[in-house]
């Protein structure tokens, strides 16, 4: 008999409120509501509830709330629930514990321990609107020599850029591990802001060439759905070599998620396994990343600009500086915060570092070294705020990759059930029923909105502290300053304590 | 008509990008290249170009190669040939390096001599895009590993009697395609992922186009070839993992 595992929601229902229009049957894609005939009333089942809030926001009579269970071991500061239920799973099943979404756990957060400096009396400040305040951002290779032609004019030897409206950017999730209306979403959204997303590594549809110019195409070690127009449709192209949720490890698209346009578009078998391991088995060096940026560069005839992204991790600024050599154009750092629509419970919650640390100590390294100009540097994991990714900027970030917070905005609740493929929301899944959830012309409405709100933060912010361009706020640690660290925390972040 | 490119004017090896960015303007034509001197990346994504090469081409020879290229190598080449090719054939008067056909997911790639490790890993095919990789002589370890689609064939031309024409872990997380592997011996080890036996009738009419084209490139015994007992090696499933998670 297997160990009792007690759910971890309780679904509430106000039988004063409920008139059993079965509106939360129908939209519980995990079968967490019936419906009784004899008593004609609703009936519910805890344990195939995740706490997504759908049946709660469609209620029609707000009849209905999820409460996390009271029921619960005797207190335990050592063995949490959590730990135990997991433990439990673990006994009867024999498997790794997966989960989704990023890092749940209470680890400290240098963001917020970060503080923003505004100007007072002698260097006024600057109001957004009245003023012009630019946020334009170029990524890609700066460090050119200046070459001149016969007549003493300057050519035009600077190398492809990614130009971008704000440093900001939708980060890598493929078509497979979100629906197609969420890609389009994305993909809507990003042109319309004259930003960019990224297809992650499950391939590009075709019905998204159309918004190339905003699209970063990924290339991951299983080199799903990669021929030459898909390199030539985007931007620039990005070689994944990790994941801030599960550095070290790769993906694994389940067969039954795999399938239908989600399998043609990666150009797989239908209904296959689409697994792509931690290592390119074709790298073993930064000599052989080199041979890969180069065979993109060629391939795509020189006119993208090749990004790779690395997980943030213990020795990520040495790391950095080798992909800062390979003739990588621009740099992704992703921290252990940054989300997954699957990855082992025990990686995404153990492995990696938080992307402050990392973004600070790449950022330093690279200057000292004298080669800061020759690579962009692009960070993601866990950017949930206008602050969050100003305070980035401000620690030496050229542009920050944004997912968990795209897909609040498509009306993710966070529920962290995306490996499950059920998402009530449309979002991780790829049942065309819930799909259809999802409209991609609301989804890229919320988006826009999102993103323009922050972008008139980051204005309201700089004009605050007297800057009317982004580029004067990068790598600008005097608007920064610590609250409750230690000195070797300020010391790696490369800021002052506040007070000093 | 035939364009030529000198690789070694004056006995200097012309730079890769330069190679490069000739080939690009030659897409539609064929193209012999002169004295290679392992210039890397040689019509990388290129779509509709033939190109012969004389000497040895470098690293990532054809990679993300397009549909209508062909390129021909008199002599051998290194590694990563055919990287993530979606078209086309490379034909290798000699032998190749690590990594041949790496993610490849369309055309064909034909080895007169040996393959060096991790030949056709991540091979993959969708709907009438196969990719096929035929190796003459020997493979090295990994052969086919995380193998999705394809065709890989194995012949072990000149190899020793009684010893197997690949190395080990051939076929670590497969789970699509074929392997055909030529003779009576195989490593005395496969992964469990792998399923082994001798190929039938009606697997063989997969086999036979692709050694009529190997026979036809590099003048082998076709009848030979055909007459020769061969073992098909495919997965035991195609979701080898879905038991290795816990759910919740």
């Amino acid at each position: 008999m297997d160990l009792y595992v007690h759910p971890e929601f309780e679904i509430v229902r106000s039988e004063k409120k409920c008139i059993a229009c079965r509106a939360c049957e129908r939209q519980c894609a995990n079968c967490a509501h019936g419906y009784d005939a004899a008593s004609g009333s609703m009936e519910s089942y805890d344990e195939k509830c995740v706490n997504c809030h759908r049946c709660v926001t469609l209620c029609p009579t707000k009849a209905l709330k999820i409460v996390q269970t009271q029921h619960t071991f005797r207190p335990n500061a050592n063995w949490s629930n959590d730990t135990i239920r997991e433990l439990y799973l673990q006994a009867n099943t024999g498997g790794v514990l997966l989960s989704s979404m990023g890092n749940p756990r209470p680890l400290p957060n240098y963001f917020d321990r970060i503080l923003l400096n505004a100007s007072q009396v002698t260097n006024p400040s600057i109001d957004p609107l009245r003023e012009p305040m630019e946020t334009r951002t170029y990524l890609g290779k700066k460090a050119i020599p200046l070459v001149r032609d016969a007549n003493g004019r300057l050519t035009e030897n600077l190398p492809p850029q990614i130009t971008l409206t704000m440093p900001l950017m939708f980060s890598a999730m493929s078509y497979g591990s979100i629906s197609y209306n969420a890609h389009a979403s994305l993909a809507r959204a990003a042109t319309a802001l004259g930003i960019c997303y990224n297809t992650g590594e499950g391939g590009l549809h075709r019905d998204f060439y159309k918004y190339g110019p905003n699209t970063i195409v990924q290339v991951a070690s299983g080199r799903f759905g990669i021929h030459g127009d898909y390199l030539m449709a985007g931007a620039a192209v990005e070689i994944k070599m990790g994941q801030g949720a599960k550095p070290g490890i790769g993906g694994h698209l389940p067969g039954k998620k795999n399938i239908g346009e989600v399998a043609r578009t990666r150009m797989t078998p239908d209904g296959s396994d689409a697994i792509s391991p931690a290592p390119h088995h074709d790298i073993y060096s930064i000599e052989d990343l080199r041979q890969l940026v180069y065979s993109l560069k060629e391939a795509t005839g020189n006119t993208k600009p090749i990004i790779v992204k690395i997980a943030a991790v213990h020795n990520v600024a040495a790391i950095a500086s080798g992909v800062a050599r390979s003739g990588a154009d621009i740099i992704a750092i992703d921290g252990f915060r940054g989300g997954t629509g699957a990855a082992p419970t025990r990686i995404r919650d153990n492995v990696g570092i938080p992307i402050e640390l990392a973004l600070a100590s790449v950022d330093a390294r690279l200057r000292e070294e004298g080669i800061r100009d020759d690579i962009s540097l692009v960070v993601g994991g866990s950017i949930r705020s206008s602050t969050d990714w100003i305070k980035a900027i401000a620690l030496g970030a050229d542009a920050c990759y944004i997912a968990t917070g795209a897909l609040l905005a498509l009306g993710c609740h966070l529920c962290r059930s995306c490996h499950i493929g059920l998402c009530n929301w449309g979002i991780a899944t790829q049942r065309p029923d819930l799909v259809k959830r999802l409209n991609p012309e609301v989804g890229t409405e919320h988006l826009v909105n999102l993103v323009k709100a922050w972008q008139h933060e980051l204005k309201e912010v700089m004009g605050g502290m007297g800057i009317n361009s982004v580029e004067a706020l990068r790598g600008n640690r005097l608007m920064l300053r610590g609250v409750g660290m230690t000195q070797e925390e300020l010391d790696v972040l490369g800021i002052k304590h506040a007070g000093v | 008509m035939i364009t030529t490119i000198d690789a070694a004017p004056q006995g200097q090896s012309m730079h890769f990008s330069a190679l490069g960015e000739q080939l690009r303007t030659l897409a539609g034509q064929s193209v012999k290249i002169e004295h290679c001197l392992g210039q890397r990346y040689i019509a990388a994504g290129i779509k509709d170009i033939r190109v012969e090469i004389e000497g040895i081409p470098g690293n990532a020879l054809g990679a993300y190669l397009g549909a209508g290229s062909s390129i021909t190598v008199r002599g051998n080449a290194q590694d990563a040939t055919g990287d993530t090719m979606s078209g086309g054939t490379i034909t290798i008067h000699g032998s190749t390096g690590d990594a041949a056909g790496y993610g490849m997911r369309g055309g064909v790639i034909l080895v007169e001599g040996n393959a060096g490790y991790r030949a056709g890993i991540h091979m993959k095919e969708y709907g009438e895009t196969c990719p096929k990789l035929v190796i003459g002589g020997r493979a090295g370890d990994f052969l086919g590993e995380y193998q999705a689609g394809g065709i890989i064939v194995v012949l072990g031309l000149g190899n020793q009697a009684g010893a197997a024409p690949l190395g080990r872990f051939c076929g670590t997380g497969q789970h699509g395609g074929r392997m055909f592997i030529r003779g009576e011996v195989l490593p005395p080890e496969l992964p469990a992922q792998v399923a082994v036996r001798k190929a039938d009738a009606a697997d063989r009419t997969l086999l036979q186009p692709l050694l009529a084209q190997f026979s036809a490139a590099f003048g082998a015994d076709l009848a030979a070839l055909e007459s020769s007992p061969y073992f098909l090696l495919t997965p035991n499933s195609s979701n080898p993992y879905t038991d290795l998670y816990a759910i919740y």
